[in-house]
């Protein structure tokens, strides 16, 4: 099993045997290390060490020390979803980027931001609140959620409908590579065409590429008032997902549109519409007509939250990342329920209209959620699609995280390979082991 | 080019597919950048990805450096030849091969045209948001490579947000396929990556696209002012009061005359011409049209009419579109630039350039994406006055320096390409420049597709692709991987 394999050679494996922790003392400071506790686990594998350096410049000393002398590093944030990805193969040092949680430059006037990797969403979007913008993303747990994280896992809500995901919006990174270097690609302008596009390329990589320290960002302004979501019940998914298609058809301009759908209740479809009051109440009508073959239940942003709920059940439940083509969401959720069902499991959906969609399993016996799993992603990649398992209870048994990436994956681990050729930086943890 | 291989290229693409003889070459010897022009050896009209994957594996067994061609309307010299090499041309890959109206998609060969796309769609109320100003004539596969933009990526994006997945020949002959019909793809956004990548990291084969519903009100409004300083401060107003129109454009006195002499858009004579589209319900744009109104209003606009028709739409259009092209009604010749900044330091910036061009001698005409701060300044020479044309040059190359000592960047739209690869060390550092390389030595470690262009100087990669160092932990035999 790989995890057991990881924490035997990763810890107090024969090489960090012979690692002198005072040199990386030496190098940041002896008060920016301290030695791990079980809270700093990456999937159950101890690192030994953990870095808390003060600035880019210690970081990428750090980095540049764990790379020569040999010690896979896992790059951490808030630590929200360090848990996400495959289990390391080895780890000795968590490199965490509290510290670097500067805003460096709101320029309100042209709508950017740029910020620290370490700035809590939450800080970041207080700060830019007081100018009435908005970073256009909901990701999750935003008060612990750190802008590095949230770009290396690629996390984002129900806004992405509307605004374009992560990498629409990151406009410049900076990246530390494990040799020290520090890159910084893209800009602070959010029209650039100058070299590649390194801030997609570090955006959704899990930190296996280098380690993000800042990044630019496009702003938003904060809608004008609260906004409006209207809650619709309907009959089946398939009506669910007729709903969304049409809607998605439309010449609405809504903001958010999901649908809800769990083992024992009728899915609802929820649809957000932001702007001039004007605006918002035609839009209100035009949609309501749209939906006359449902059941108007409700109007509550309260539904919003949904995809974050799935993970409180967490100790006995898994929760998976799905992307189907939007005229394929029914077919997702009937595939669930019949996965579902053979295990005896409870489940719940929140898919939005983007065709990405989260899914909770839980289930009497762990055991019977790693075959549901599974089966889910064969389904769904039969037809263009993928499931990322992102938390998965203890007992469901080894499932890749991940899913086949395709026939790009030679070329994915060249990129790997040039980034980070000793395989520093969360080794095991990407996709095809990468 | 050696006879042998000639031989093998015409086996792939037939007969019709090859252009080899020297006075046919002459049309393919620059791109849109026509001061620059090197003759290739010959160029190959594949019809098929599988004809494409051909002509590369022969240039990857022969090294044989390549570069891929859609309709040749680029402005930085990405399209342009090199020498000892061949042009793959994409023109006769023209197929639309898929529409899916439910899901958003439309899967497209590489030589179908931008505006075809749209075509294609706007009998069922879609269009394809990236609209170039050489719409009706570049191709997918051309705008793939240089990410083009637009006056609508303001608020719609590039043509990176609306590429969802692509197939591509890389270099070595192989076929991937990047992202896909889903978004978040696992594994790396490599699709991120390609698009604008300026054809240095393969060619292009297929792409699928998303489109846009139409939406329901489009009002366009034309606000003339005494100076571009005063529509400046217009488009600061507008982004202050929390809009995000669908396009903010500008203009000046030099580029409305030149827009007037070519296509008669009637523009009113003045200092600085705003075009500014609103888009969305209905209800929403009315009331918001009314808000700009009053802004140009308060920051002195002397003339504001909203179209009341799309014809007149179009012809407000046609003006700033036809812009560039224009300037040749006023100049024998000029050249085109593309730098961005912080829209807020516009004002600085235009008074930067007018004491340039008065210092340089050389007229300047401004076009601008003013909403996301993306400049065209025109610098206008005759090539006939000696000296003139590298003065010239000596100008547009100041101006961009300017953008980027104000933060922005070398290029909003129209790519890097052979033109202002110097420019690059100007705007990143060399470690920056190396990091980039990385991503050219994964995908492209013999450096043939489109060598030369981008960057500054070429890197070795290494001598085999993607040169391998084991782990120490693997050295010790505690370690594995898979």
């Amino acid at each position: 099993m790989a995890q057991a394999d990881a924490s035997s050679r990763g810890g107090a494996g024969a090489a960090t045997a012979e690692v002198s922790w005072d040199e990386l003392r030496g190098a940041i400071g002896a008060e920016q290390v301290r030695p791990a506790g079980p809270a700093d686990a990456v999937a159950s594998v101890a690192p030994r060490m953990v870095a808390e350096p003060a600035d880019v410049t210690q970081l990428a000393a750090a980095l540049r020390w764990a790379n020569d002398a040999g010690i896979a590093v896992a790059p951490r944030g808030g630590g929200t979803k360090l848990g996400w990805g495959n289990a390391p193969k080895e780890l000795g040092l968590i490199l965490s980027t509290k510290r670097l949680n500067r805003i460096v430059e709101h320029a309100w006037a042209d709508l950017t931001v740029v910020v620290e990797a370490g700035v809590t969403f939450g800080k970041l979007q207080s700060a830019l609140a007081e100018h009435g913008q908005r970073l256009a993303v909901d990701p999750l747990w935003p008060e612990n959620a750190t802008i590095g994280g949230i770009l290396s896992t690629n996390d984002s809500g129900a806004l992405r409908l509307r605004f374009g995901g992560l990498r629409d919006l990151v406009i410049g990174v900076t990246l530390v590579l494990p040799d020290g270097t520090l890159a910084k690609s893209g800009g602070k302008v959010v029209k650039n065409v100058a070299g590649y596009d390194l801030p997609k390329l570090a955006t959704g990589a899990l930190g296996t590429l280098g380690v993000i320290t800042q990044a630019g960002f496009r702003l938003h302004p904060v809608p004008p008032s609260e906004g409006r979501t209207l809650t619709f019940r309907a009959g089946s998914v398939s009506e669910a997902n007729r709903l969304i298609v049409e809607m998605q058809g439309s010449a609405l301009a809504h903001t958010s549109l999901q649908a809800r759908a769990q083992h024992d209740a009728q899915p609802e479809v929820d649809v957000r519409f932001d702007g001039t009051p004007a605006g918002i109440e035609a839009q209100c009508s035009t949609a309501r007509k749209l939906a006359a073959f449902a059941v108007e239940t409700g109007e509550s942003a309260e539904v919003w939250n949904a995809r974050q709920e799935l993970w409180r059940k967490a100790d006995s439940s898994a929760v998976a990342k799905f992307s189907v083509l939007p005229s394929h969401i029914a077919a997702a959720c009937e595939t669930v329920r019949k996965a579902a069902d053979k295990g005896g499991m409870k489940w719940r959906i929140v898919a939005q209209g983007t065709g990405l969609g989260w899914v909770r399993l839980e289930a009497p016996k762990p055991e019977h959620i790693g075959d549901a799993l599974a089966t889910l992603r064969a389904e769904f990649e039969k037809d263009a699609g993928s499931l990322f398992i992102a938390h998965r209870p203890d007992g469901a048994g080894a499932v890749d995280a991940w899913g086949s990436p395709g026939d790009a994956y030679p070329l994915m681990v060249r990129v790997k390979q040039q980034f980070d050729p000793r395989g520093t930086l969360n080794p095991g943890r990407f996709v095809g082991g990468i | 080019m050696d006879t042998r291989i000639l031989e093998e290229f015409r086996a792939v693409v037939g007969e019709r597919g090859l252009i080899s003889s020297a006075e046919e070459l002459h049309t393919y010897e620059c791109d849109g950048l026509t001061n620059f022009r090197v003759m290739p050896e010959a160029v190959l009209l594949p019809e098929s990805a599988e004809q494409v994957q051909a002509i590369v594996r022969v240039c990857h067994r022969e090294r044989i450096p390549f570069v891929a061609r859609g309709s040749g309307t680029g402005l930085s010299g990405g399209a342009l030849p090199v020498e000892h090499g061949i042009v793959i041309s994409t023109a006769r890959m023209n197929r639309i091969l898929e529409v899916d109206l439910t899901n958003q998609r439309v899967a497209v060969e590489p030589g179908v045209i931008n505006l075809d796309v749209t075509g294609r769609v706007s009998p069922h109320g879609f269009f394809y948001a990236p609209d170039p100003s050489s719409q009706s004539v570049c191709s997918i596969g051309g705008n793939v490579a240089e990410n083009s933009g637009g006056a609508h990526c303001l608020k719609y994006g590039f043509t990176t947000t609306h590429v969802l997945g692509i197939e591509v020949v890389l270099p070595d002959g192989s076929m991937v396929h990047l992202g896909g019909r889903t978004l978040d793809a696992p594994g790396y956004d490599l699709p991120g990556v390609f698009v604008g990548s300026e054809g240095t990291l393969g060619v292009t084969t297929k792409v699928i696209l998303r489109i846009v519903k139409r939406p329901e009100c489009i009002q366009t409004l034309l606000a003339a002012f005494g100076t571009t300083g005063e529509a400046g401060a217009a488009v600061s107003g507008i982004i202050a009061a929390g809009m995000v129109p669908a396009a903010i454009e500008m203009m000046d006195n030099l580029s409305i005359q030149a827009a007037e002499a070519a296509v008669h858009a009637h523009y009113p004579d003045c200092g600085g011409l705003l075009l500014v589209e609103l888009d969305g319900p209905a209800a929403e744009v009315a009331s918001l049209m009314e808000r700009v109104n009053e802004i140009c209003r308060s920051c002195g606009a002397t003339e504001i009419r909203v179209a009341q028709s799309e014809a007149e739409r179009a012809v407000f259009w046609k003006g700033r579109k036809a812009a560039f092209a224009a300037v040749g009604r006023i100049s024998p010749n000029y050249i085109v630039q593309d730098g961005v900044i912080p829209r807020t330091a516009l004002p600085r910036i235009l008074e930067e350039i007018e004491r340039l061009s008065a210092a340089a001698g050389i007229k300047v005409a401004n076009v601008f994406h003013a909403g996301d701060g993306n400049l065209h300044p025109l610098v206008l020479y005759d090539r006939r006055v000696p000296g003139q044309e590298h003065a010239a040059e000596e100008l547009a190359m100041r101006i961009l320096e300017l953008c980027v000592e104000a933060g922005g960047s070398i290029t909003g739209e129209h790519g890097v390409g052979e033109e202002k690869k110097l420019m690059m060390g100007k705007m990143f550092s060399e470690p920056d420049l190396e990091t980039m390389q990385l991503v050219r030595c994964a995908f492209d470690p013999l450096q043939l597709s489109n060598p030369s262009k981008v960057f500054p100087r070429p890197r070795l990669c290494g001598e085999k692709p993607g040169r391998y160092e084991p782990h120490p932990l693997e050295v010790a035999g505690i370690a594995e991987r898979f």
